[in-house]
Order: structure tokens, then C-alpha cells, then sequence
């Protein structure tokens, strides 16, 4: 066996509330390819950021070559760790190259030598086939392109180690196929990678050796030859699991959302949708591919009334609904799962029961003459409670102490105990355990069985494929196709969310 | 056409203007021209301030009062001392001490910034009133002009910029020395970083909050130095707030400027000119109005050119300006 790069002997970190990590440890040897995998929650990020000096942990040992004690991140990188990050680490304003040495900068008394720098980034890019423009703006560059240069600025600190904390969920599946080439290549020469998932597939496509995280417990150790996706799917949930969506073939009815010609802005004031245009069906789902800041968002911001539409038209069974505001839109019978269920979901200070009624308060028989009829309010909450299976100690405990999953699946039972026609669901399962995704997926396909039309739009190109019955994939705030599901392939989508002409 | 073009094109024109103004009254060109950049130096000097700050992410609203208090105590510690550069340094000190407070409020306990500048300003009026000395004097003679050798004979020029009094060329110098340290320095990226993204910072082990004590600390002394200049070079003695709202016109010039020191000195002569002209007009009684209209010339101008500036694509601002920066 090849040399010990990085070890956790015992880690052990508590957070307020949380025993994040309990006693893991795990080994990384040079030129393999350690997954950590596990649910969101599981401790995965706690565990690597303790490695890279971010997180000091109240029991255990890092070993890098020797037991080492890491005050901050400066120490992990002079010894040789590199990181990525989830949220990418870069200056969007500056350079490829500026990034890549900020920190650890070429200087001549106290200058910043651009020239040496940038010959040394090429240097490594070439060595390691890592293609960047040296001299672009981060900003200007597309994610996969944002990545690479986060690698190289773990390479250019002569990192043997690599961790990558979920590198692929921000990429297209050719982003990914590329990035996984590229780690191989890393391997080959040597470095040692930690690489961070909760997706199946690419642990199966990368690893050499698997750690599988549950509540802050390692459970298991294994192989990919060992174990297959379904053994580690129940390794990281703790029992067996249904990984397709079980559903019948869907009636489609009369059109329910019809958008035409849609113009958007984002924040920054460019244009996000680009005449957009798309129909939902009662009884379907029409699920919406794409890669993340295609204008998903702006979409849905424009349809719920969240943002200024600056042109064309959004009806719902034939009535206008362009540039409404948010409560005429949900007064209509539309039903939001919003993205950032943090900002838009619900307010984190209020009580479950609040939240519960957040889109009716105002309406019989929660409130009559301008007064909240709290029994009323209760009465409702504690009924969804039990139907939509969110654990919480009561309903008068405030929403922020609540995981993710059962946050989501109270936002899902409010806009699901109205009457609703059409509901928009972005990002459903984001960020919470397989547990509760499962449960929401099946509630989001009973809503389209009782003829509801359902608009998904999600960044996991699966949820897409295992709801949807037609996929719509988005590129720069265009349509580009429209496809039964029968006949969307991974291959085809991922080259069409890249731009590729239908 | 490019920005470098319009602003090229734009300098040919003013040469021109003030060259034809020269021809028809040459004593009264040179005086306004004179208190142009006596106005400036005082302007580029808090926006100097104010530029390392906000590209650090840190907002400096507390310039006016950094302004005043080292102006007050440059003008105390001359006249106990007698001597000019202890009064300077007196107010760079002064100056330095604001920084580091304002620091120790916004990035230390993270105050909000803008009430953190706030306590500054509302602390410089209250401690200057009440330690003023209204028979107290500076005891010696303001700063007077160097003359620059056969420079200083020249026409126009020679008046204007080179037989000026020392702290404005120190300031000209730090225009200089701060483009530089903030383009071209290994701590200038470092600064820009922290302003835009301080978690990429902190992740490639520099220490964020360190950086950010230490540039709005740097910032106060060069405000400090703006105060010195105010009592000991353009006044020649304090009074109660003799800043005058101008800590916050520096933050107009600053914004005016793109956060660069080039662009903030051209900001600075712009503003300085409505300054230097409203007096002529004044000393000369042009208008037929009350003064106080013509006085306003100035704060209108910055109104009117801010909001200008808003509407045709101003700079964006730092990503992480007014933000405390929390681990993780």
C-alpha cells in the first residue's frame, strides 16, 4: 500500500445541539480516491473542515504524515491540504491568475509579480491538463471553468491532498465526466483526493475506497467492487430504500400555465429570461432541466409575482396573471415551493402554527374581522403536522429550530392544503435527508394524479428525470427542447443544458 | 469609444476653457484656479480615506469627524508647542487613534458600520466644542508656499500647482503612492480581495479581520492628515466645526472617483472648483442674490452629479462592503 497522506483519528466535534462528528476516523493514501459519502446532515462537511484547520475538533487527531495540531487553514495549506469548496472560494472581480496567487503571491519588494505568477499557473494548468484562461475575469467563466481554477489554487500551494467538498452539484454531466477525468489524472501523479458526495453514481465512477457517514458516525467502510449503489443508498439512510419514484402514466387535462414570450431581469439588471415560453397541463409535471443561473429562478420569481416581469405574458387557465402580485398569484390557486426556503419559505422567528396558515392568515376562518382565531390557526397546524409528517416537539416551537426536512415538509403542506391548480416546486428536495425527499416526491406525484399541473424545476438533473413526464431544458433563459421523458437521456439533456442545439 | 478616451478628450477640453478664461482675466483665473486645488487637497484626502476603507468592505461615514477632531488637535498641539510638523503629526495620530476606534466598532465587535462612523462624528462635535479654547491662537504662522524652482514662474501653473505649501504636495504624493499600493501591491490585491470576497481571503490563510483593522486604521491616519491640512495649512487656525460637511462630500468624491485615487483627484478638483468659484462669486458679488444661494453652489452641484453618476452605470460597489465578515 502506497504512503499514508492524511488521517482523522477519533474526530470528535460538537456543535450547540449537535454531535456533528463522534469518534471518525478515516485514511487517505497517495494516488486514491477517498468518497465521503452521506445525506446532508451527516457530517461530512464538519469532518473535512476540522482537516483543513477551519474547525478545531474537541476530541481526536489530525495526521498529516504526524500528528498535527491546525490552528487555522494557513497551517492545513502549508502542509500540504488543499480544499474546494462547495460555495466557491474566488473574487469574481479579479483575474484567473490573481485568484489563483492570491495569499501566496510572486512578489518583488512587496509588488505582486503578475509575470511570474501567470507563467506559473500555465505551468501547472499544462502538467496537470487543467485549461483556464489566465487572464479572464472569474466572473465571466462558467462554473466548471470557477472549479478548475479552485483546483489550481489548491495545486499552486503544492497541495498532495485534495478535498473536494460536493464539487459536482453546481456541474453539467459533461462537467462532471471532465472533472472526474481530470481527478484520475491527479491520482495518477500521485495526489491524494477526499472527495465529498451524496450522489451514488460518481462514488461508483471515482472512488478507490468509500467511507459512508450517518449522524456524525462512520457505518461503514467499503469499495466500490464491494458494495453496489443500492447497498450504499441503505448504508447512508440506515434502512432500505426506494430509489425511483413509483408512478402511473399521467393523463395530461387542459392547459393550466401558459407563459408566452417572457422577458425577466435578475438582480443585476441582465437579462435572465430571454422569451421564455411554456405550458403546463393539468395532471403533468413538466419538469425543467438546466444548469443553475439559466434563469430557473428569475422564472419562477416572475410567476409567483416575486419579480417585475418586463415583458410577455403568464396565464393561468386563460386568466392573466402577468406582473400580479404574490398574494393574487396564491389567491388564484397557485401553490410555491420557493428555492431559498430560508427567504421565501417562511419566517424562521414565527411559530410552526404561524407558518402554517403564512398564505391564508389573512382569509376566513383564520381570521375574522381582523382578528387571528388562534384555536382555528392550531386546529389546522396540528392537522398538517400529523398529515405531512414534520417533527417537531410542537406547534408552537419557532420554525428556525427545525431541520431542513421538516421545514420543507411544512412549506409543502401549507401550499398542498389549499385548493391549487398549479404548483410550482423549485428545488424541492435541496439540502434535506433521503427520508424526507422521498416523502415530498410522492406528495408532489399525488398532487398531479388529483390534476393538479405541477412545474419542477430542479439542479438534480435525477429528480428531474424520476418526476418529470415532460422535460423542458433551459439554457440562457431559452427553452432550447421540450422532451417526453421516454425519450430524455442523460447524454442528450447534459449536451442540450451546455448549449448544444437541439 | 472607451472611458479612457472620453476622460482624454474631456482634460483638452478644461486646458482649453481655462486657457481662453486666462486670456480675458488672468488675476481672477488664477485665484479660483488657486482655490480649486486648495479645496481638493482637503476632499482627495478624505477620499483617500474613505477608498482604502470601502475597498476593504469597511464604511467610513465617520471621515467628518476624523476631519475635525485631528484638525483640532493639530491646531492645540501647535500652538502649545509652537511648532508646525509636532501639529501634524498631532493630527495623523488623531487621525489614527478614529481608525483604529472605527475598526475596533465595525470589524472588531461589528458594530453596523454606518452607526460606528456615526459615534465618530457625533464624538468629534461634542469633544472639540467642549475642549475649545476660544481665546487659544496657533501662536505662529500657517504653512506657506515652496516654490518649485523656475516651475513656480511659470504662468498660471507656477501659482497653482507649484508654489503650493508642503501638505499638498504630501497629498499629491500619497495620490501617488496609494494607486500604486493598491493596484500593484501584494497588500493592494489583498485589500481588493477582502472587500469583494473576504472568505476567499480567509480560506488561502489571511487573516481577514487583521487586514481590515489595519487598512481602516492606515485610512483614519490619512483623514488625520486631512485635519492637520485644514488647520494648519488652508485655515491657519480652528473653529467649531470648520469641517463643514466636508468629511461627507469626500465620500461623493470618493464614489465620483471609482474608489481610485486618479479618479477621486479629479473628482476633488471638480468638487473643489463649484467650492472656489461660489467665493469668487461672492468676493466679487457677480449675482445680484443673497450669499447663502450662492454659497450652496457646491452641495447642489454634488447632488445633482451624484445622481447623475447613479444613472449612467455608475462602478459597482464591493461585494462585501458594509458587511462584518463571520467565519464560515
Amino acid at each position: 500500500m502506497s504512503e499514508i497522506l492524511l488521517a482523522a483519528r477519533g474526530i470528535t466535534k460538537q456543535f450547540p445541539g449537535v454531535l456533528a462528528n463522534d469518534d471518525v476516523s478515516i485514511e487517505l493514501r497517495s494516488g486514491r480516491t477517498l468518497a465521503l459519502l452521506g445525506e446532508n446532515g451527516a457530517g461530512k462537511s464538519t469532518l473535512v473542515n476540522v482537516l483543513f484547520g477551519l474547525y478545531q475538533p474537541d476530541a481526536g487527531e489530525v495526521v498529516i504524515k504526524e500528528v498535527v495540531s491546525l490552528a487555522g487553514p494557513e497551517d492545513a495549506i502549508s502542509r500540504g491540504i488543499g480544499m474546494v469548496h462547495q460555495h466557491f472560494q474566488l473574487v469574481p472581480t479579479m483575474s484567473v491568475v490573481e485568484n489563483i496567487v492570491l495569499g501566496a503571491e510572486p512578489s518583488r519588494r512587496g509588488m505582486v509579480d503578475l509575470v511570474e505568477a501567470r507563467e506559473r499557473v500555465l505551468e501547472l494548468s499544462s502538467r496537470f491538463g487543467l485549461e483556464v484562461e489566465a487572464d479572464a475575469i472569474v466572473e465571466d467563466l462558467a462554473v466548471g471553468s470557477q472549479q478548475r481554477v479552485e483546483i489550481l489554487k489548491a495545486l499552486y500551494r503544492d497541495a498532495d491532498v485534495l478535498i473536494l467538498d460536493e464539487p459536482t452539484a453546481v456541474l453539467t454531466p459533461q462537467e462532471t465526466d471532465h472533472l472526474l477525468s481530470v481527478l484520475k489524472e491527479l491520482t495518477a501523479q500521485g495526489v491524494g483526493i477526499v472527495f465529498i458526495t451524496h450522489k451514488l453514481r460518481e462514488v461508483q465512477a471515482v472512488a478507490d475506497d468509500i467511507v459512508v457517514l450517518r449522524g456524525g458516525k462512520v457505518v461503514g467502510t467499503t469499495t466500490p467492487t464491494e458494495t453496489d449503489q443500492t447497498g450504499l443508498a441503505e448504508m447512508m439512510v440506515g434502512r432500505s430504500v426506494v430509489l425511483r419514484v413509483d408512478k402511473a402514466q399521467a393523463t395530461p387535462g387542459d392547459v393550466v400555465l401558459s407563459v408566452t414570450d417572457l422577458v425577466v431581469d435578475d438582480d443585476r439588471g441582465q437579462r435572465a429570461v430571454d422569451g421564455m415560453s411554456l405550458e403546463v397541463r393539468a395532471g403533468e409535471i413538466l419538469g425543467v432541466a438546466g444548469v443553475e443561473g439559466n434563469g430557473q429562478r428569475e422564472l419562477v420569481e416572475a410567476i409567483t409575482g416575486l419579480r417585475r416581469t418586463l415583458g410577455g405574458s403568464v396565464l393561468l387557465s386563460g386568466k392573466d396573471l402577468t406582473s400580479g402580485s404574490p398574494r393574487t398569484v396564491a389567491e388564484e390557486g397557485v401553490g410555491h415551493i420557493p428555492e431559498d426556503r430560508e427567504k421565501h419559505g417562511f419566517i424562521g422567528a414565527h411559530t410552526v402554527a404561524e407558518n402554517a396558515v403564512l398564505n391564508r392568515y389573512h382569509r376566513k376562518p383564520f381570521s375574522i374581522r381582523g382578528l387571528l382565531q388562534r384555536d382555528r390557526i392550531a386546529e389546522h397546524a396540528t392537522k398538517l403536522v400529523e398529515d405531512f409528517d414534520v417533527r417537531t416537539p410542537s406547534i408552537e416551537t419557532t420554525v428556525a429550530t427545525l431541520s431542513g426536512g421538516n421545514k420543507q415538509k411544512l412549506i409543502v403542506g401549507r401550499e398542498f392544503s389549499d385548493d391549487i391548480q398549479l404548483l410550482i416546486a423549485a428545488q424541492p428536495t435541496r439540502g434535506i435527508d433521503i427520508g424526507a425527499i422521498e416523502f415530498i416526491h410522492q406528495r408532489i406525484v399525488d398532487q398531479r394524479d388529483a390534476g393538479v399541473a405541477v412545474l419542477l424545476v430542479s439542479a438534480e438533473l435525477d429528480e428531474v428525470l424520476g418526476l418529470a413526464d415532460r422535460v423542458a431544458v433551459l439554457y440562457e433563459g431559452k427553452i432550447v427542447a421540450v422532451l417526453d421523458v421516454a425519450d430524455a437521456d442523460r447524454e442528450r439533456i447534459g449536451l442540450l443544458m451546455a448549449g448544444a442545439s437541439a | 469609444m472607451n472611458r479612457r478616451a472620453i476622460a482624454g478628450g474631456f482634460f483638452l477640453l478644461v486646458i482649453v476653457l481655462v486657457a481662453i478664461s486666462y486670456g480675458i482675466d488672468g488675476l481672477q483665473t488664477t485665484a479660483v484656479l488657486s482655490g480649486t486645488v486648495r479645496a481638493a487637497t482637503l476632499l482627495v484626502l478624505g477620499a483617500l480615506c474613505g477608498m482604502i476603507g470601502e475597498r476593504s468592505g469597511v464604511v467610513n461615514i465617520g471621515i467628518e469627524g476624523q476631519f475635525l477632531m485631528s484638525a483640532f488637535v493639530a491646531f492645540t498641539v501647535t500652538s502649545m508647542t509652537g511648532s508646525l510638523f509636532i501639529g501634524v503629526l498631532g493630527g495623523i495620530g488623531t487621525g489614527l487613534v478614529l481608525g483604529w476606534a472605527l475598526a475596533a466598532m465595525a470589524v472588531g465587535l461589528k458594530i453596523d458600520q454606518i452607526i460606528a462612523g456615526t459615534v465618530i462624528n457625533i464624538a468629534a462635535v461634542g469633544l472639540t466644542s467642549f475642549f475649545f479654547d476660544r481665546g487659544r491662537s496657533l501662536g505662529t504662522a500657517k504653512y506657506s508656499g515652496i516654490d518649485l524652482g523656475p516651475l513656480a514662474d511659470l504662468p498660471l501653473v507656477g501659482t497653482v500647482f507649484f508654489s503650493r505649501p508642503p501638505l499638498t504636495y504630501l497629498a499629491l504624493i500619497l495620490v501617488v503612492v496609494v494607486h500604486i499600493a493598491l493596484f500593484k501591491s501584494v497588500w493592494g490585491l489583498r485589500t481588493r480581495a477582502v472587500g469583494e470576497h473576504p472568505g476567499a481571503v480567509d480560506t488561502v490563510g489571511v487573516d481577514v479581520i487583521k487586514l481590515r483593522y489595519l487598512n481602516v486604521t492606515i485610512a483614519g491616519g490619512i483623514a488625520g492628515l486631512g485635519g492637520a491640512y485644514l488647520a494648519l495649512e488652508s485655515v491657519g487656525t480652528f473653529s467649531r466645526g470648520m469641517s463643514g460637511g466636508r468629511g461627507f462630500l469626500a465620500l461623493a468624491v470618493m464614489i465620483f472617483g471609482r474608489r481610485t485615487p486618479f479618479g477621486a483627484y479629479a473628482a476633488a478638483l471638480f468638487f473643489g472648483f463649484t467650492t472656489a468659484l461660489q467665493s469668487q462669486f461672492q468676493l466679487n458679488s457677480t449675482f445680484d442674490i443673497p450669499p447663502q444661494f450662492v454659497g450652496m453652489l457646491p452641495f447642489v452641484v454634488t447632488i445633482i452629479v451624484v445622481a447623475l453618476s447613479g444613472m449612467f452605470g455608475s462602478t459597482r460597489d464591493p461585494a462585501a462592503l458594509g458587511q462584518a465578515y463571520e467565519k464560515g
